[in-house]
This record gives structure tokens, C-alpha cells and sequence, in this order.
């Protein structure tokens, strides 16, 4: 609750309507990129950059008026942050509730069971209702996988990796905390490089999955496609916690941040937990299950 | 800070594309709105000129098709929305007693987007191929198997709209937490307030589903994953769970403020406090939590198991209670009160009774073996226009009458205001209600042609909906001759009206409304 020290208002700003336009010419070029137009994928590449140049240019302002903010803003952002990591659990939720639904109803359905005995018989009777899926229904449209994607090889290693960095932070924020710098530096770049090798690995996999042996790629019906888009989202959203990492490790390496005032820290590290606790998820119901 | 620094207003073009200011993005929130209004009000006319008499005349069978799916598109997503997130703009801050919103520049980032949102879509008319032709709802394989090319964009459309929306409504919810004065203890929040948080709490649990089917959707159509595909292995009923994960809550989020401005008014001028204001908050907060659970009665017949037939119909039912008690709670305000009637009132009035006509079909196809007669037949559009144009846009009328006067310094003319609600509601009721005979006759929706027997329920509705449309014109002239002049309004405004807002900031409001808290008692 605001107390009557006075207000902060922010001076009127240009990012927000260059943020929007830079955000339309992303998704003008990446339609025109998948409709395959000559000028699709200019055009996305100066979106994309013009929204990271943009990002840079906002946050740089925040950066700088930072010393005036009052607790009060300080709270709005710590309330606002929560709020949008609410809405990218609902946003894996939406994947998470297609999986399942997928494999629990559908999967069944399409093997005969309920009143669906003649969709089997009549449509897909070559149709076998065992997840992972490894023989389609119309397996010619949609070849299915060779074989299913473990669990403890690769995807094993990254959860550790991304745990591992979970911890890392929590050190680097503790020192932080107590002004340690150099300690925060090292579990900074510790972080950074967990998150990195996270990415490296996944890369490794997708390689995996996608070679002739294996055959697991986002056409290779629903195990498929649930794969790929679960681990692919969460794979760009560590991309992007770690761009954020990254810039709080080149923040720290500047100087900035104090031990009690370092919102864009906890931030970027609540964002971090945040790809990690989703990791744990996947972890469990697209691998080991 | 000092606070006469930002006592003067930005001036120019540059005032409104850089805006910090709650007023003025809630102002184009509203303008936005209007324009889009008459926007899908053409196409609605569109609809309505081609059924006016069996067979084909006007349009073709596509072009009807691409019309009723922009109509619904634009109505639900640039109409009633933006309303609702200009009124939040405008009334939050001066009901809760603060300056501005919590996140100004995100606010308008949040507004901005919905003009490249909006130009995104509507270029679809004039691509290649057509415009989405598969209704507002999109069902696959409509929209991926069969979708035009256009389809992408707008899918992407979507996209923008959504952050648009999660942004707009983390805002809000930021504010009313962290921005009330000192003394606006949450359960002394004006009920528009409370509705409003409630609202953005949807918004932030279901936009993101959207933006997830629609991503499937995008993947189905062109990177070859099989989420709605059943020879992949995926099912395009799928869809429509999802779909409605986030499109019944979404119903919820264009209602739910109409009843938070409803409950400022009656009071106002029933000259009584809201009756049962803490059983208001439980029921708004009751409609959104069961508005996760009942999604799949949008699809009864769809094909679903007796045990989600029943669970989902019985789940339905339950809405009625908290429902009911809003309305009650209402009839209650008024009861002995000293009642006035000025424009907002009737507006309210008109909603209550309307709106619960809405809410009473509603109730009716919530029973799954009766739904499977009216499923996709005029009966649905006769109930959802009914809550949706006689509840959230005749709320949008009420709540503009209603604090025209605050945010412009002008009373609107009440004579012309008259005018514009009576002539309204008599046409919406020529316009929606023989929809309902025509449903339960058997009149499928979404269809440019119908058999004869049809016909004189649709000339009627047509009628009805020409006057409606026209004399929303009549409503657009009220609004710029209230802004250009007119009587000057007290701070109060009207005799019985209660609120910081009126209470404690002049009229017209200034441009940061409380640059110091005031006092709540």
C-alpha cells in the first residue's frame, strides 16, 4: 500500500511504441518467413534485432533512473514480474494439458477403447495404443519414431546442469547479499555456463533425435510434437533466462547492484527457477514417464 | 519527485504515442474501442443485409464466412476488452486514490500493440486467397487443415493481441495491489475495483492458453506436428479443449467488469449503498474460479464421456448461484431506494433485466440433452448477443454516461441520451430476440442462406439490427458534443454518488489524479 511520501510517474518514454512496432515487424517478417516470401527472413532478423536493441535501450533507461525509484515501484515491479512467470506457467500449461490429454484420452480412443471399437477397427486397425507412440495411425503421413527418447542419458545430465545452476545462483545471490563481489562474479559465470552447457546438450539431443536411427522429429505424430514443442519452449525460454544471466553477470562485472537494492537480479533469478521448476516437469512426464 | 513537474500536459502527436498517463491511454483504450466498434458493427450490418431475405443476394458464401469470423473476432477482442481496460485506465487509479497505474510505460506498450494487432488482422480481407473464414472460434481442422494462407497472420494477430492483454492486465492487478491510498483496505474497494482485479487474474491464467493453441495451431499448419490430427495421433477435439480452457473464462473477462460498473451505478441512483457489497466480491470471486471448470459445455456434442457430460452440465449449473445473487443483490439496491432515472440508470436497469433473459438461456443449454437441440443454432447467437451486447456493451453505455460528466468537466445530453437508450433498446430486442424462435426451430448459424420458413423472424432481426446499428451514430454524436461543451458537471456529478472520484477530485479530473493519498475512512 502506497505510503504519502509522494509518487513516482515516469517522464513520457518512446520504447513502448517502438517496442510495439519493433514486435510487429518480428511477426510480419516470421509469417512471410513461413509462407517462404523472399523478404520474410530480412525482415525477421531486423525484427528480432530491433526488439533486442530495444530491450537494451528500455532497460538502459530503467537502469539509469533506478536511483529515484521509491519502494513503491520497487514493489510494482517485484508484483509485475510474479504476475508474468504466472502467465508463462499457464503458457506450459497449455502444452503440458495437450500432452495429456493426448496421451491419456485420445491415445486409448484411437486403440478402441470407449465406444470407439469401429475407429480402430475400420480406420487404424494397424494402431497401437502404447506411449510413447511408435506406430502411428496413418504412419505414412506420420512416421513414427524408431524409438523413444530416454531418459536417463542426456536428459538426465541437463537436469542435473540445470539444477546445479539453480544452486549456483542462490550462491551468487547470497553473496550479493554480503557484498562478496568476487564470489558473485565466479557463481555468475558458474550460472551462465551450467545454462550454456544446458543448451549445448539439448542441441546434442535434438541431433539425436532427429538422425535416421531414432527418427523423432516434430512431424513423427503426437509423441512427436508434444516432445518437441515442450522441450523446445523451454529450451527458448532458458535461451532467453540466460541472455537475462548474461547481462546481470556483465551488470555485476560493472559494479552494479548493491547488497540491499537488486531487483533485476532477483528478477532474472526468479526467471531462472522458473525454467527449472518447468525442466522438473518435463523431466518427468516427457521423459521418465 | 516533485509533483507540479508533471502537472502540465505533453502537447502534440507526442503526447499520446509516448503517454505515461492513465487518462489518456485509457482515452484511446476507449476511442480504439468505438472505432472497432463500427468496424464490426459493419459486418454485422453485412450479416444482417444478406439474411434479410432467403437465397443469395449481396455476398458470397466465403465473404459471409470471413464476415461472421471478423465480426466476432473484432467484437470480442477489440471491442468489449479494450472498453473495459480504458474504463480500468481511467477509473483504477481515481477509485483506489492514486496517481497514475502502477506500470505507465507498460501500459502503454500494452495499448499500442492493439493497433498493429488490428491492422494485422483486418489486412486479411484484402490477401490473396480470403480472410480466416472458420468463425471466431477457429476450430481445426477449419483453421489448419482448410485455413486460408491468411490464417498465419492471423494467428499472429493473436499472438500480439494476447501480450497486449497479459500486459494490460498485469498492470491493473499491480495497482490495485501496491497502488491504494492509505485506508482502502481491499474489502472497502469500490466494486468496479474488485471486478477488475478478479478480471485481470483471468486474463493472466488464460491468455497464455490461447497463445498456446494457437502456437499448435501455427505448428499443425506448417512445421507438421499433429496436436489436431488423428492420423498423428492427436485429435481435433483437442482443440476445442483448449480452445475453451481459455474461451469460457474469456467470457468471463468481458462480463465481469460490466458488472462492476452495474454495481457503481445502481447505487448512485437508487440513492442506497449496494446492498450485500461483501457477497458481490464472493460471487465475482466464485464465477472465476468455477470459470476454469466448466469450459467443455461449449461442446456437448462434440462426442465426450457421460461422466464429463454430467460433471461439466452440473459445474454450470452452479454459475446460476453467485450469478443470482448478483442479481439479487442489485433488485435489492434498488428496493425503496429514491430512484432517479438518467441515462446510466436505464442503461442498468435494461441490463439487469436483459442480461438475465442472456443468463437464463444460458442456463438452459447448460442442460447437456437440451443443448444437443440447440447447439449451433440460432438460439446460442440469440444468448450470447444477449449477454454480450445488452449486458457488456449496454454496461459500456451505462458506465461512459455514467462518468462522462468526471472525465470531461460536461454533462452529455441527457435528452439526446434518452434518445439513444430508448430507441436501443427496442431494437435490440426486435434484433435478438426472434433469434431464439428461429434457434429452437432449427436455423443453424453461421450460414448465408436459410429455408423459407425462416424469414419473417430474420427480416425482423435485420429491422432491428439497421436501427441498432444506426443509432449508435446517434451515441458517437453525444460523446463529441459532451467533450466539445455543454452544461458544466459539479465534482460530484450526480446527486447521489459516492467514490473517491467523485468525492475527493474535481471535474473535469486532473491529469494525475492523486499526486498526494488522500484519506480513506
Amino acid at each position: 500500500m502506497s505510503t504519502n511520501d509522494g509518487y513516482y510517474i515516469p517522464e513520457p518514454s518512446k520504447w513502448p511504441i517502438i517496442a510495439s512496432l519493433t514486435l510487429f515487424v518480428t511477426v510480419f517478417g516470421a509469417v512471410n518467413t513461413i509462407h517462404g516470401t523472399s523478404f520474410g527472413m530480412p525482415i525477421l532478423m531486423i525484427g528480432l534485432i530491433s526488439v533486442l536493441a530495444m530491450m537494451y535501450g528500455w532497460f538502459s533507461t530503467v537502469v539509469a533512473e533506478s536511483p529515484s525509484y521509491n519502494g513503491q515501484v520497487d514493489v510494482s515491479f517485484r508484483m509485475g514480474m510474479m504476475w508474468f512467470i504466472l502467465s508463462e506457467v499457464m503458457f506450459f500449461a497449455a502444452f503440458f494439458g495437450a500432452l495429456f490429454y493426448a496421451r491419456v484420452l485420445v491415445m486409448p480412443w484411437l486403440g478402441g477403447a470407449g465406444n470407439n471399437a469401429m475407429t480402430h477397427e475400420v480406420l487404424w486397425p494397424t494402431f497401437e495404443a502404447v506411449w510413447p507412440i511408435l506406430t502411428n495411425p496413418d504412419n505414412t503421413a506420420f512416421v513414427a519414431p524408431k524409438e523413444a527418447m530416454g531418459a536417463w542419458g542426456l536428459p538426465a545430465i541437463n537436469t542435473l546442469l540445470l539444477l546445479t545452476s539453480s544452486v549456483t545462483l542462490t550462491i551468487a545471490h547470497h553473496a550479493l547479499r554480503k557484498g562478496e563481489r568476487a564470489k558473485l562474479n565466479l557463481w555468475m559465470i558458474v550460472t551462465l555456463a551450467l545454462g550454456v552447457a544446458f543448451l549445448v546438450l539439448q542441441v546434442v539431443e535434438y541431433m539425436h533425435a532427429y538422425d535416421d536411427a531414432m527418427g523423432l522429429t516434430l512431424a513423427s505424430g503426437i509423441y512427436g510434437s508434444t516432445f518437441f514443442m515442450l522441450t523446445g519452449f523451454h529450451g527458448f525460454h532458458v535461451t532467453i533466462g540466460g541472455i537475462m544471466i548474461a547481462v546481470m553477470l556483465v551488470r555485476c562485472l560493472k559494479g552494479h547492484f548493491t547488497a540491499d537494492n537488486h531487483f533485476a537480479f532477483e528478477a532474472a533469478a526468479w526467471y531462472w527457477h522458473f525454467v527449472d521448476v518447468v525442466w522438473l516437469g518435463l523431466f518427468i512426464f516427457v521423459y521418465i514417464l | 519527485m516533485s509533483d507540479d513537474h508533471h502537472d502540465h500536459k505533453p502537447t502534440g502527436l507526442g503526447r499520446w504515442l509516448f503517454s505515461t498517463n492513465h487518462k489518456d491511454i485509457g482515452t484511446m483504450y476507449l476511442w480504439f474501442s468505438f472505432i472497432m466498434l463500427f468496424i464490426g458493427g459493419g459486418m454485422a450490418m453485412i450479416i444482417r443485409a444478406e439474411l434479410y431475405q432467403p437465397g443469395m443476394q449481396l455476398v458470397d458464401p466465403d465473404f459471409f464466412n470471413q464476415m461472421t469470423t471478423l465480426h466476432g473476432l473484432i467484437m470480442v477482442f477489440g471491442v468489449i476488452m479494450p472498453a473495459f481496460v480504458g474504463f480500468a485506465n481511467w477509473l483504477v487509479p481515481m477509485m483506489i486514490g492514486a496517481p497514475d497505474m502502477a506500470l505507465p510505460r507498460m501500459n502503454n506498450m500494452s495499448f499500442w500493440i492493439l493497433p498493429f494487432a488490428f491492422g494485422t488482422l483486418l489486412s486479411t480481407l484484402f490477401m490473396e486467397g480470403s480472410a480466416p473464414n472458420f468463425g471466431w472460434t477457429f476450430y481445426a481442422p477449419l483453421s489448419t487443415t482448410y485455413g486460408p494462407a491468411s490464417t498465419d497472420y492471423f494467428i499472429f494477430g493473436v499472438h500480439l493481441m494476447g501480450i497486449s492483454s497479459i500486459m494490460g492486465s498485469i498492470n491493473v492487478i499491480v495497482t490495485i495491489l501496491n497502488m491504494r491510498a492509505p485506508g482502502m483496505t481491499l474489502m472497502k474497494m469500490p466494486i468496479f475495483v474488485w471486478t477488475w482485479l478478479i478480471t485481470a487474474f483471468l486474463l493472466i491464467a488464460v491468455m497464455p492458453v490461447l497463445a498456446g493453441v494457437v502456437t499448435m495451431m501455427l505448428t499443425d499448419r506448417n512445421f507438421g506436428t499433429s496436436f489436431f490430427e488423428a492420423a498423428g495421433g492427436g485429435d481435433p477435439v483437442m482443440f476445442q479443449h483448449v480452445f475453451w480452457f481459455f474461451g469460457h473464462p474469456e467470457v468471463y473477462i468481458m462480463i465481469l467488469p460490466s458488472f462492476g460498473i452495474i454495481s457503481q451505478i445502481i447505487p448512485t441512483f437508487a440513492r442506497k449503498k449496494l446492498f450485500g457489497y461483501s457477497s458481490m466480491v464472493y460471487a465475482t470471486a466464485s464465477i472465476a474460479i468455477l470459470s476454469f471448470i466448466v469450459w467443455a459445455h461449449h461442446m456437448y456434442t462434440v462426442g465426450m464421456p457421460l461422466a464429463g457430460e454430467l460433471f461439466f452440465m452440473l459445474a454450470t449449473m452452479l454459475i446460476a448461484v453467485p450469478t443470482g445473487v448478483k442479481v439479487f443483490n442489485w433488485t435489492a439496491t434498488m428496493w425503496k431506494g429514491s430512484l432517479t432515472f438518467e441515462t446510466p440508470m436505464l442503461f442498468s436497469v435494461a441490463f439487469i433485466i436483459l442480461f438475465t433473459i442472456g443468463g437464463f438461456s444460458g442456463l438452459m443449454m447448460s442442460i447437456t440433452p437440451v443443448d444437443f437441440q440447440y447447439h449451433d443454432t440460432y438460439f446460442i447467437v440469440a444468448h450470447f448477443h444477449y449477454v454480450l451486447v445488452t449486458g457488456a456493451l449496454f454496461a459500456i453505455f451505462a458506465g461512459a454516461y455514467y462518468w462522462l460528466p468526471k472525465w470531461t468537466g460536461n454533462m452529455y445530453d441527457e435528452t439526446l441520451g434518452k434518445v439513444h437508450f430508448w430507441i436501443s433498446l427496442v431494437s435490440v430486442n426486435v434484433l435478438f430476440f426472434p433469434m431464439h424462435f428461429l434457434g429452437l426451430a432449427g436455423m443453424p448459424r453461421r450460414i448465408p442462406d436459410y429455408a423459407l420458413q425462416f424469414t419473417d423472424f430474420n427480416q425482423m432481426a435485420s429491422i432491428g439490427a439497421f436501427v441498432f446499428g444506426g443509432i449508435q451514430l446517434l451515441f458517437l454524436y453525444i460523446v463529441i458534443k459532451c467533450i466539445r461543451g455543454g452544461e458544466k458537471a459539479t465534482d460530484q456529478v450526480w446527486e447521489g454518488a459516492e467514490g473517491l472520484e467523485f468525492e475527493q477530485l474535481p471535474s473535469p479530473a486532473p491529469f494525475h489524479s492523486f499526486t498526494q493519498a488522500p484519506e480513506v475512512k
